[in-house]
């Protein structure tokens, strides 16, 4: 007692990562390192034609090759009721094909032997006979009325259309742009690509038929909810699975679905009595696996002479692959893209969309995005770099008109929206002072008489996370809420038990200072489980930047929780009254007597040892929380580039990030992960695309085809931070994980743009290859000589 | 085939298939699971080990490749139980996030430092060119190297 206080590394230190000496060790538990005695090897077959009709499977050669245990096919899989499976956006998923193949890549048999090796010399073993149909690869030949129906195995569904989705006032947007002195419009292919996390997906399942337990370790970034849906499709009681995502080498977006290599490794399993284990080579993932974006948008803005922006007009038209597996909430059929109106005070919008099937993966994850968030962040900042240069007004400035302004907020959108805070100039006029706008435009004049393409991209991005409240937020019917279990042990140290699943964003490290901050305890003695659902509280996991405006906000809310029993528990050690002790990092002390103290330790052992007569023991507790409202990161990022006339190659000078996501817990973490984020959105600005041939053969299916951003290219980060806490979230944090990807990718191509405008350049699909940028310059110089 | 590899200083025998890649010798029969896979195409780096010094990508090569010759993976640059300067500055750096890239990142940055103690930017950007990190934006793994390379200068002086 009376220790002198010590410096509690709770939020805002950058303290250094917990998970980190594991890591550097080579002492990680990915998937690939989990293995169990007796453990068997599965490898899928899959399809090389993307429509074709499935005559028939022979698998009797690659049944005899020894080592091979067991080869499974769709019928085997629907003798079991598991040759389908549910999507996460209430469409069905083929497990293994049983009529048809609808994608290069489908999953079409599985093979299980005693080694890995063996597993994949016996696929080139089993023959199949395959009809091939016309293979549909883009979703405009998909929607004509003679295109081959891709999923005739729904009664109802007799062409490719999926849905048709609106949001905004139309007639109001309408009028808007009947009145309009300008109106400006953008037709542009945000490109399929892909998450690739360096380490694939996979699992090991152990299912244990005498008990019918069954552990699934699992690269999940949601193992609560995939074990719901896995109870769903095997119909396995609940209590018996346990799903444990173990480290996982990258997520982004593409490890939250179930994919049919889970479920046949399960039931495999199930039938086999062994432990299966399936790890899909680098091929499969980029093949089959959850795919981003892929939606051709059509955009107009309407605005007054002076820049005054009047409406917005948005229609898309969604790429979702042979089955509709996008992965978001149930209500909102194309995520939250109706944040489309941006950091601006749009008074009319309306958002159309329309998805189809076609030829190609499902998936429809976001790539570090908060449910196609990115697609809109781009397609508005671009529309308002072509409306400044149409009116002659400089994109800063035509920005600065249009923010909402920081009184406006809480701000209520057209699209329905309620932003809770903002500061939107005040983040821009810093990016703008640190790159050093006005010199750098200057600086474009003159190398522009030097025969040089200098060019300044601007994006003003609002991002929207932390889906979501109860009564707007479900993925399939699962409300999306998340938990914290937080337990001081004896000793006053504890353990927090999360809902959320790390995949290198640092939550052992960053949930330990929320503690720390709200308890004292510093963050080394707060140990953070995660991960396992059998010692974990339920939740929908870690995508969409979710995990700090729900985790966070239900850590911070237990260890009040605890912090006011702990309160009572002091005020029966220095025998005083509750309303007499104050409690400030780690310390009780008594109002007016400040050397009675007693520490969070003493207080966690008097929990155990010497409480109040009709107290509970213990100091422990559980929070599910449920945001009252999203949080909205903002920021504005500046972009220079330099463009070569000859060659078309264009490379980044500088790239200056400022980014606003409330209270930052570990600056440290926070600029990781906008670094990040920044990387890739180069990526997907300037390379990452998965494109296919007119007979759906997938290009894209390795890294020397889909070409991910190297530290050679890949430009240095300048960052800057505004800090506006969001007013709802406990500790006034927003989430950040992926700012970076949903604002930059338009800054960069804006850039690149800015360079080329005044020679007619007017748009350049992403990914801005050297080659697209060339031809677009060619192109612009035949019209202007025409 | 029988075929006696060094691996991190130890002489390690092993009775192996022609067709076996070095990484599955590492991890699957020596169990030095530190090693990744990431892409089966030499492209992304995470199976980088040295061998007799030099990075390699190890789901590129047969075990029998490697006969004969020395091999360090993550598992060896710990030293009498101390971090190598270039482990320690990856945490001191925040030089990873998920942590699947690291061994091979680390690996590069050592056999970089030991070749040049004072790497430029650029320098680092080169070596670990033929590595992917899809988390860091390389940003802070370009420190984390040059901090070690510092750290391992300073040792060398004082020592």
């Amino acid at each position: 007692m009376g220790t002198e206080a010590t410096e509690i590394r709770g939020i805002g230190h950058s303290v250094r990562r917990k998970e980190d000496d594991r890591l550097i060790r080579g002492k990680g538990n990915f998937i690939e390192d989990v293995k169990l005695p007796g453990m068997l090897h599965m490898a899928i077959l899959r399809s090389p034609f993307a429509h074709a009709t499935i005559k028939g499977i022979d698998t009797s050669r690659a049944g005899a090759l020894p080592g091979v245990v067991a080869v499974v096919t769709g019928e085997l899989m629907a003798q079991h009721n598991l040759a389908w499976m549910p999507t996460l956006s209430y469409d069905t998923q083929a497990v293994l094909v049983t009529d048809k193949v609808r994608f290069q890549g489908q999953e079409v048999a599985a093979v299980i032997a005693e080694d890995p090796y063996v597993a994949r010399d016996a696929l080139e073993l089993i023959d199949v006979d395959y009809e091939p149909i016309e293979p549909l690869v883009t979703p405009q030949r998909a929607l004509e009325a003679d295109a081959p129906v891709i999923r005739t195995d729904k009664e109802d569904q007799k062409d490719n259309h999926i849905y048709h989705w609106e949001n905004g006032d139309k007639e109001a947007t309408d009028q808007a742009f009947a009145k309009a002195d300008v109106v400006v419009s953008l037709d542009t292919h945000y490109p399929r690509s892909h998450p690739a996390p360096v380490e694939t997906c996979g699992c090991v399942a152990d299912v244990d038929p005498a008990t019918g337990q069954a552990t699934i370790y699992m690269t999940s970034q949601a193992p609560h909810a995939i074990r719901t849906v896995f109870a769903m499709v095997a119909g396995l009681p609940e209590e018996n699975i346990r799903i444990v995502s173990p480290d996982i080498g990258g997520g982004f977006g593409n490890k939250v679905p179930v994919y049919p290599g889970y479920v046949v490794a399960t039931a495999a399993s199930l039938l086999l009595g062994r432990p299966v284990k399936w790890i899909e080579d680098r091929t499969e993932n980029l093949i089959s696996t959850g795919f981003a974006r892929d939606f051709h948008m059509h955009g107009e803005m309407a605005l007054a002479k002076d820049g005054t922006m009047k409406g917005l007009r948005v229609s898309l038209l969604a790429d979702e692959g042979a089955f509709h597996a996008d992965a978001q909430p149930s209500k909102f059929k194309v995520g939250l893209f109706h944040i489309v109106t941006g950091s601006y005070d749009l008074p009319a919008a309306h958002v159309s969309a329309d998805g189809a099937y076609t030829n190609k993966a499902p998936g429809g994850v976001a790539y570090r995005c908060s449910f196609r968030v990115t697609e809109a962040s781009y397609m508005i900042e671009r529309l308002v770099q072509n409306a400044a240069y149409e009116l002659g007004i400089d994109p800063a400035d035509l920005r600065r008109k249009n923010f909402i302004d920081k009184d406006q907020f809480p701000y209520k959108s057209v699209t329905g929206f309620e932003y809770d805070s903002g500061d939107y100039h005040a983040a821009m006029d810093l990016a703008l002072e640190k790159v050093g706008y006005e010199a750098l435009r200057k600086e474009q004049v003159e190398a522009r008489k030097e025969g040089r393409l200098l060019g300044i991209g601007l994006a003003s991005f609002t991002e929207v996370v932390g889906a979501g409240p109860h009564k707007d937020y479900d993925i399939l019917g699962l409300k999306m809420n998340d938990g914290a279990e937080l337990r001081i042990h004896p000793t006053g140290k504890a353990i927090l038990k999360i809902s959320s699943k790390t995949q290198g964003q640092g939550h052992e490290t960053t949930f330990a200072q929320i503690v720390a901050s709200e308890l004292g305890i510093q963050p080394e003695d707060v140990k953070v489980q995660h991960g396992d659902t059998d010692n974990t509280p339920y939740g929908l996991g870690t995508y969409a930047s979710r995990s700090t405006p729900t985790v966070g906000a239900a850590t911070a809310l237990v260890s009040r929780k605890i912090r006011d029993k702990a309160v009572k528990l002091a005020a029966h050690l220095l025998e005083v009254s509750e309303d007499d002790v104050e409690f400030e990092a780690g310390r009780f002390s008594v109002k007016g007597a400040p050397d009675k103290v007693t520490t969070i330790q003493d207080v966690a052992l008097a929990a155990y040892t010497n409480f109040p007569d009709g107290m509970e023991a213990g100091l422990e507790g559980v929070t599910y929380y449920d945001p009252p409202n999203l949080t909205f990161p903002f920021g504005t990022y500046a972009v220079v580039v330099e463009v070569d006339e000859e060659t078309g190659v264009w490379k980044v000078d500088r790239v200056v990030a400022v980014d606003d996501c409330g209270v930052r817990i570990n600056p440290m973490i926070v600029e990781g992960q906008i670094h990040g984020g920044l990387c890739e959105g180069y990526g997907i600005a300037a390379m990452e695309q998965i494109t296919f041939d007119e007979d759906g053969n997938c290009i894209g299916a390795n890294f020397t085809d889909y070409l991910l951003p190297t530290s050679w290219e890949t430009p240095r980060f300048e960052l800057g931070e505004t800090v506006t806490p969001s007013p709802h979230h406990p500790i006034g944090a927003k989430g950040v994980g992926e700012s970076a990807t949903v604002g930059s990718p338009a800054a960069y191509v804006n850039a690149v743009i800015d360079a080329l405008w005044h020679l007619g350049v007017r748009n350049i699909d992403m990914p801005l290859t050297s080659a697209k940028v060339w031809e677009a310059m060619q192109q612009a110089k035949a019209g202007a000589t025409a | 085939m029988q075929i006696t590899v060094t691996v991190n200083g130890s002489e390690r025998t092993a009775d192996v298939e022609p067709r076996l890649l070095l990484v599955h010798l590492l991890r699957e029969v020596l169990g030095l699971t530190g090693t990744h896979v990431g892409c089966d195409t030499t492209s992304c780096g995470a199976c980088t080990a040295l061998l007799d010094g030099t990075p390699i990508k190890s789901c590129t090569m047969f075990a029998v490749q490697a006969d004969g010759r020395e091999v360090t993976t993550v598992e060896g640059l710990l030293q009498d139980g101390q971090l190598h300067p270039v482990q320690a500055a990856f945490k001191e750096a925040h030089g990873l996030q998920c942590g699947f890239c690291t061994p091979g990142m680390m690996l590069v940055g050592k056999a970089l430092i030991e070749q040049n103690p004072s790497p430029s930017d650029e320098d680092v950007r080169w070596a670990i060119s033929g590595n992917i990190c899809r988390c860091t934006g390389y940003m802070n793994i370009v420190k984390a190297i040059q901090l070690a390379a510092e750290t391992q200068a300073g040792a060398s002086t004082t020592a």
